[in-house]
């Protein structure tokens, strides 16, 4: 054994996607302190994302959303074995070689911060570190895809505690992806014209009936029954971001939300964990967020 | 021995991770992949994958949903197991770098490393020789991510790989012990089915 053997590769797509292939069905949180990731941990996230507000604070406070203190992120990497993520603004391939340079597991190159570059996202092929990136529909995923990202996730609309966008996120997908799926080989040249993606990976998309890339959701999930329904769309995992450490009770509402997540399509389990959770998130309807202000926008 | 009139049933343990890839190489293999949930569930089946996903995660919901107990009855019956990445974490029976009260399903003699091979940015793939295929000497190619390691085996187990190269070179990867089979690494994700067809062929010989 071990005579002959090739290189260790690391970096490679198969590894980056990979990575999310093991978090199908977890739920990843939004953790602001050490504490908090310990809390989610506990209550068995796949994953935290560290970051310094979760949304729904960026959202009342407003000003320039950036990427984490590295003091932060390496607290919360310390304090838990669970992957880290972390945000970097759209854009901002700096932000994104730190947190790299940090050891983070999974970089988010997010609409909730405030873009870095209203043109170009980030040149994700060039990093060791995967990237997951929002998308409202298909053709901004594979634009994603193509930029090197090896996760997707619907935005939803951040910081809300309305599920309304990530619904309307998760049909497109799936709508636009089954649609593919229906046309003749000769029309999917057009196809790509229109969803502005390749051609390449529009051809993949129409043979397997899926992305490339594990698809999770975000952005308004509160309850456990918001997650099992973005699971029964076709969800593959759910981040959740304010929702939890907004809530009542983070420990049980953050552990009634990994069990719903795991049994979505099981009605009496998600029924059991959903009682006594104490108050959800108060939040704020999507139609009184007034447009420039709505996070799903950023990002093309 | 006569060729089965129906393909085994092979649960995949569907609590959390890449549960799907796992059901679609046990049913390239010729099994019959099923999904594991519940306890019924797994008192049906003629074998069990522990997939791919994040352990402490899936160990606080074998708790919660009352799996623990019935699956570790299972093994010790001498269900045969197959169990990659976290799958291994599950099947070890001593665990190194765990989170405080992290259990394991346990069946196999061995002490497991946890994130023994670092963090996301320290995944890797690279080509294996693996002793014991069905088919040749040919290496696998291996898929690690956040992998665990083996850091000691006890007399009964048998080591079927160890890592070739780089700062890792040695270390265990691969184990079998009686019907017990573990990877650190993903064949399920890497697309080289020859350990899940070695695992197919140990649920069907003991038919």
């Amino acid at each position: 054994m071990g005579t002959e053997s090739t290189e260790n590769i690391t970096g490679t797509a198969k590894v980056k996607r990979g990575m999310a292939e093991m978090l199908k069905g977890g739920v990843i949180m939004d953790v602001v302190t050490a504490d908090q990731a310990k809390i989610a941990e506990d209550a068995g996230a796949v994953a935290v994302m560290a970051l310094e507000r979760v949304p729904a604070d960026i959202r009342a406070q407003g000003g320039v959303a950036r990427m984490s203190d590295p003091d932060l992120i390496d607290g919360i990497i310390e304090a838990v074995s669970i992957p880290v993520m972390a945000k970097a603004r759209i854009g901002h391939f700096v932000e994104a070689q730190v947190l790299q340079s940090l050891g983070v597991d999974y970089v988010d190159e997010s609409e909730v911060l405030t873009p870095a570059d209203y043109t170009h996202h980030i040149d994700k092929w060039a990093f060791t570190v995967p990237f997951v990136c929002g998308a409202t529909n298909l053709g901004e995923a594979l634009r994603r895809i193509t930029e090197g990202a090896a996760m997707i996730r619907s935005k939803g609309e951040a910081g809300t505690g309305d599920v309304s966008n990530a619904t309307t996120h998760m049909r497109t997908l799936r709508d636009e992806i089954r649609r593919l799926g229906s046309l003749p080989e000769d029309e999917l040249f057009v196809a790509a014209k229109e969803l502005q993606a390749p051609y390449d990976l529009v051809v993949e998309v129409a043979r397997t009936g899926k992305l490339p890339v594990v698809l999770f959701t975000a952005g308004g999930i509160a309850t456990p029954s918001d997650a099992a329904m973005m699971m029964q769309l076709g969800a593959e995992g759910v981040f959740v971001g304010s929702g939890i450490f907004k809530s009542g009770n983070p420990a049980e509402r953050a552990s009634a939300i990994v069990k719903a997540t795991t049994f979505y399509d099981d009605a009496d389990v998600v029924a059991k964990v959903s009682r006594g959770l104490g108050e959800a998130m108060v939040g704020i309807n999507v139609e009184d967020v007034p447009e420039p202000h709505r996070l799903a926008e950023r990002g093309w | 021995m006569t060729a089965p009139t129906t393909p085994p049933a092979i649960g995949v343990l569907a609590l959390q991770g890449d549960v799907r890839e796992h059901v679609a190489a046990l049913d390239t293999c010729g099994a019959r992949g099923v999904l594991v949930r519940r306890e019924r569930e797994v008192e049906a089946v003629d074998g069990l994958v522990i997939p791919g996903g994040e352990s402490t995660t899936i160990d606080k919901l074998l708790g919660i949903f009352e799996l623990r107990d019935p699956i570790r009855a299972a093994i010790r019956a001498g269900l045969p197991v197959y169990g990659s990445c976290a799958g291994m974490i599950l099947l070890a029976d001593r665990l190194e770098g765990g989170v405080e009260g992290q259990q394991t399903l346990g069946g196999l003699d061995v002490t497991v490393r946890r994130n023994a091979f670092g963090r996301q940015v320290d995944s890797f793939e690279t080509d294996l020789e693996v002793a014991g295929l069905p088919d040749g000497d040919l290496p696998v190619h291996a898929v690690f991510i956040r992998a665990p390691w083996v850091e000691e085996v006890g007399p009964g187990v048998q080591v079927l790989a160890t890592v070739g190269s780089g700062p890792a070179a040695g270390r265990i990867v691969a184990v079998r012990e009686r019907d017990v089979l573990a990877t650190s690494f993903h064949p399920e994700i890497s697309g080289d089915l020859r350990l899940h067809r070695m695992f197919v062929q140990i649920v069907a010989d003991r038919g």
